[in-house]
């Protein structure tokens, strides 16, 4: 009875996390002379308010999860992957490419061939720092840094020459971005809100990841890599090609991001000559939704839709009570220390357990790491 | 374990707090929100009637940030005007959203204002075209605008947008008349975000307007992948400097960056979208302005006409539009001004053609 | 082709890679000292928006720069104290908390910014200050003591640094609260007063990187004016491999292909699409990493909380 309720108080800590951080906002608030009540009661509302804003929701927390699924991945192998915002580009500009080649194909087979190229598209981004990392020793968070660079520039390149829409071309104003995709292209979606099958794509994914991880060769290898490179080394893994294998599949998700992005939600890619301008800044926020998750792919399912709804919340406040945009960015950015020092109890609280669990029954208590990925393991990566 | 007590105290009493909050939304939701969503459903003359009564209710999307001196700062700016000339906040409620660069957001944020009933949504930017084409036609009585484009979707059967567009060469053009007459050393430098839209156009035009002085003008042209780097704008700006140009000018939020070096090395500044006066009373020669209340009033008269798109303006020199901003504290000689107020003449009666492409 | 050659570019050149590295170096070398003693800190770049805010705001009204300065340090340092706490004593992971500070510092400059000043403004900034004698030298003179202050203080930073780590009874205790916290513990070092001291240090410093933007090379201030720098900045200590001087010369490499990339654009005689023109230090920091075939490994203990286990 009591375990139970440490799990639910588990569970929710992000939520009060997050709810001490609004706190600290309402002063932020208070100082600009705006209702607290009325700004977190517009938070809410956009949030889950209605039918439409449960949906909005739900299209933010998309990206957000399966970058989140990829980085539990690469996290897991101690690698830091903080390219997803270039994985998602270059994922996106691959998809849409199939789009635009190849218009009068079935709908079904491009939506299918699109995700696949977007997969391949964030893999390769991956794959280079996941290799420069293996066999030359180069830092990914360095190479990922620097791929995000490049990923925008190159977008930037392919939206105002190979890949820009030829309408634009005849204007004056000629607008980076490409032509629209053919209506038959987009996936489904639960008219009349912005939800789309990706979601569910990404739920489904969220278990395949889970299963990779937990009940594969592979998945162990990976994890194996990150808990203990030497052990695994003489244990006989090939830890270079495991490091490789999970950045590359970490790109991979991300890129996939990128094509549902573009499927789903905008239907063509435009630049505003940043990179979270098409990504929504979800290679960073789909970071902080997997370390909310644990790092447990099925954790991140509802840190993700957690981070979503604050997300899309937020724009929703700003709206109503017309506050500047960057009160919800340091609010957002409140909401992120909070939630990361409060994981402080629930590690403290485990360890409290383990200690129970091993002297009750000290011979087959499985290692820690098997039962529950825990927060030790977590803050190791 | 104080600490502890003490910060399990905060939570509760934060937590208190929010679920009053969750409380209380929904009583005070349905108002605003219900006959909103009634209004557009039910005919277009009762949707007329209802904007009789209460203020006209304008919301804006933009990409910047409504201080940012250039592009988005333009638009505000206009309706603040026009705000003020029909009488204030009873006769116009202007609401926005600034810092709108993620398309999608913006997407959901034009989504809200219209289903809340504004009676005019401006998504300021071109990157939100899309959103519009997808939006607009679930509310055939609210009226959407956007640019810089003169797309209106009026081919796609959309009938409730506009549209709007800046002829940016055109003062790019008197601007590079002016600076091409001022130049010494004769080279000039430009800092640019991204070579498209709006800023690829006026580029074109300052670099016509400077050859058409003096071919022999070198125009040095800095394009630097970024909206937002100040840092990379100043030093785009110090290499012009160093490569010997003694007028500079540049396009976009990030340009402030560039100004401040202009300053502080003394060479001359040529701004555009917004005025940059203010920023270096100094060096800055003159500016194009934005003016976008000749817009804003078509669009608001076509509205009170019940047509609630399907046209596209353009702002000019012709139509007081783009406006030629100088600084009053910079004394421009008299056959100078006279060449720039020719060159102006000659775009409004259309013995100058500014080449585009 | 040959334009690119001449003596004239190629000072202009130089003297731009100098004054580009100067914030990268203020953060990175803050970012070393924390890396040192083993906290990854992601937040740099919150630190120097807040910096730059800070000191434009203080400059602008006193009209003291050495006051906007100190302003720069004291919201440095308090945004290190708080990281500092959520890392040390929360045991928070390092990289998300500070993303969290990154927002945090993203939008808190951008805020006070809109109440205080609402619009930009420029202020008089720290000038070009030629040193006396070696300004005269040729050449050289022109490229390195022909700056204004800031650059000058940055590029002391280093040997100061290096001194630092590899001299003193401190830079011993930093590098081995960052190798073995265990053993510096029991060798009766205090981890968590040591990793206070280095991240606050680091956050001091970024926020001297910000100021270094706001009120010398740059005097205006914008909203997220720094633009991506503060990670560039980590990336750099990586580059560096934990050593000032490979800071340093990571710094001036990617300052250096920044600076030639924006000279190539404006010669005629080369004509490369300006997007890919952008891209070039950014690709070839890594080619040159690659080729350097760096074999040193990363404090034992970076990114690790320490717990004494009581």
């Amino acid at each position: 009875m009591r375990s139970r309720l440490n799990t639910l108080f588990d569970a929710l800590l992000p939520v009060f996390a997050t709810l001490a951080a609004l706190g600290v906002g309402m002063i932020m608030l208070l100082i600009l002379r705006v209702s607290p009540l009325e700004a977190y009661g517009a938070l809410w509302e956009g949030a889950f308010g209605s039918t439409n804003a449960v949906a909005e929701t739900l299209v933010k927390a998309t990206p957000l999860l399966l970058v989140g699924l990829g980085i539990c991945i690469a996290f897991r192998a101690n690698v830091i992957n903080i390219g997803g915002e270039g994985q998602m580009i270059v994922g996106g500009i691959l998809a849409t490419q199939i789009g635009l080649t190849f218009t009068e194909a079935p709908g079904w087979l491009i939506i299918i061939l699109a995700m696949i190229a977007g997969f391949i598209g964030g893999a390769i981004w991956g794959g280079i720092p996941g290799i420069l990392k293996a066999y030359f020793r180069v830092n990914e968070i360095l190479s990922t840094v620097m791929m995000n660079a490049i990923a925008v520039q190159l977008m930037n390149y392919l939206l105002r020459g190979p890949m820009i829409d030829p309408t634009q071309l005849e204007k004056a104003s000629k607008i980076p971005q490409t032509a629209r995709l053919v209506e038959s292209f987009r996936l489904l979606r639960w008219a009349p809100t912005r939800l789309h099958i990706g979601f569910v794509i990404a739920l489904v994914l969220a278990i395949l990841v889970y299963i990779l991880l937990w009940r594969t060769t592979l998945g162990y290898r990976i994890r194996a890599v990150g808990q203990n490179p030497h052990a695994s080394r003489y244990g006989g893994i090939r830890v270079r090609r495991r490091m490789v294998t999970a950045l590359l599949l970490s790109g991979a998700f991300a890129g996939l991001a990128g094509a549902i992005q573009v499927y789903g939600v905008n239907y063509r890619m435009i630049t505003d000559g940043s990179a979270s301008g098409f990504t929504g800044a979800a290679g960073f926020n789909g970071i902080v939704a997997a370390l909310f998750g644990q790092l447990h792919p099925i954790g991140t399912i509802p840190a993700s839709i957690f981070f979503g709804a604050l997300l899309v919340g937020a724009n929703k406040m700003q709206r109503v009570v017309q506050i500047p945009s960057a009160l919800i960015t340091a609010l957002n950015g409140l909401v992120v220390v909070f939630v990361v020092s409060s994981e402080i109890w629930r590690r403290r609280r485990q360890r409290q357990r383990l200690a129970f669990a091993r002297a009750a029954e000290k011979d087959d208590a499985p290692p820690p790491s098997e039962i529950n990925p825990s927060a030790e393991e977590a803050s190791t990566s | 374990m104080k600490k502890n007590l003490l910060i399990m105290f905060v939570l509760v009493f934060a937590l208190m707090l929010s679920a009053c909050g969750g409380d209380a939304a929904p009583v005070e939701e349905p108002v605003a929100e219900e006959p909103a969503a009634e209004e557009a459903v039910v005919e277009e003359p009762a949707a007329e009637e209802e904007a009789m009564e209460g203020p006209f209710r304008v919301a804006i999307i933009m990409p910047s940030s409504i201080t940012d001196l250039a592009f988005s700062q333009s638009m505000f700016d206009a309706l603040l005007a026009v705000q003020e000339e029909m009488g204030g906040e009873e006769a116009m409620e202007i609401v926005y959203s600034e810092g709108m660069f993620v398309v999608d957001d913006a997407a959901a944020a034009i989504r809200d204002y219209a289903s809340e009933g504004y009676n005019l949504v401006i998504a300021h930017g071109s990157q939100y075209g899309s959103s519009l084409q997808e939006i607009a036609p679930d509310f055939p009585t609210t009226a959407f605008a956007w640019g810089t484009t003169l797309n209106t979707f009026k081919e796609e059967g959309i009938e409730n947008v506009f549209a709007y567009e800046a002829d940016s060469h055109e003062g790019g053009y008197v601007n590079g008349v002016i600076a091409a007459s001022l130049t010494e050393s004769g080279v000039i430098g430009v800092v640019g975000p991204i070579e498209a839209g709006d800023a690829a156009l006026y580029v074109k035009g300052f670099v016509a307007g400077a050859a058409s002085v003096n071919p022999d003008v070198e125009v040095n042209v800095n394009w630097i992948g970024s909206f937002s780097d100040v840092a990379l704008a100043a030093e785009a700006a110090n290499t012009h400097i160093s490569a010997g140009a003694d007028v500079l000018t540049g396009t976009a939020q990030m340009v402030v960056g560039a100004i401040g070096v202009a300053e502080e090395s003394g060479v001359l500044w040529f701004g555009t979208q917004s005025s940059q006066t203010s920023l270096a009373e100094n060096i800055v020669v003159a500016n194009q302005v934005y003016d976008w209340t000749v817009v804003l009033d078509e669009i608001l008269a076509n509205i009170e006409n019940g047509v609630y798109g399907g046209e596209a303006y353009t702002i000019t020199l012709a139509n007081g539009g783009l406006v030629m901003d100088y600084n009053g504290a910079f004394e421009l000689s008299d056959d100078v001004k006279a060449a720039a107020d020719a060159a102006a003449q000659g775009i409004i009666d259309g013995s100058i053609e500014i080449p585009t492409e | 082709m040959s334009e690119i050659f001449s003596a004239t570019v190629i000072i202009g050149i130089l003297t731009s890679g100098i004054r580009l590295a100067t914030p990268y170096l203020y953060a990175a070398i803050g970012e070393t000292f924390s890396q040192r003693s083993g906290v990854l800190n992601l937040g740099v770049e919150g630190q120097m928006l807040l910096g730059a805010f800070v000191s434009f705001y203080v400059a602008f009204t006193t009209g003291n720069l050495w006051l906007g300065l100190l302003g720069a340090m004291i919201a440095g340092a308090l945004m290190g104290l708080a990281m500092a706490y959520v890392t040390v004593n929360l045991q928070a992971v390092q990289g998300i908390s500070g993303i969290g500070f990154y927002l945090f510092g993203l939008g808190m400059s951008d805020l006070l910014f809109k109440m205080l000043l609402g619009t930009v403004e420029t202020v008089k900034g720290f000038s070009v200050a030629p040193i006396p004698v070696l300004s005269k030298i040729p050449v050289i003179g022109e490229i390195f003591f022909q700056q204004n202050i800031m650059v000058y203080i940055a590029f002391l930073l280093v040997p100061t640094a290096w001194f630092i780590l590899n001299k003193t009874t401190l830079g011993l205790k930093i590098r081995s609260v960052g190798e073995n916290p265990d053993a510096a513990d029991s060798l009766g070092v205090s981890v968590a007063k040591i990793r206070y001291f280095t991240i606050i240090l680091g956050g001091t410093l970024s926020g001297v990187a910000g100021a270094s933007m706001s009120i010398a090379l740059l005097n205006v201030f914008q909203q997220n004016m720094t633009s991506g720098l503060g990670f560039i900045a980590v990336a750099l200590v990586y580059f560096g491999a934990w050593r000032a001087w490979g800071v340093l010369a990571g710094a001036l490499l990617f300052s250096m292909v920044q600076a030639i990339q924006l000279r190539m654009q404006i010669i005629e005689s080369i004509s490369l699409s300006p997007d890919l023109a952008v891209m070039m230090p950014y690709i070839l920091t890594i080619i040159v990493l690659v080729a350097s075939v760096s074999r040193v490994r990363a404090p034992a203990a970076l990114t690790k909380p320490f717990d004494r286990g009581d």
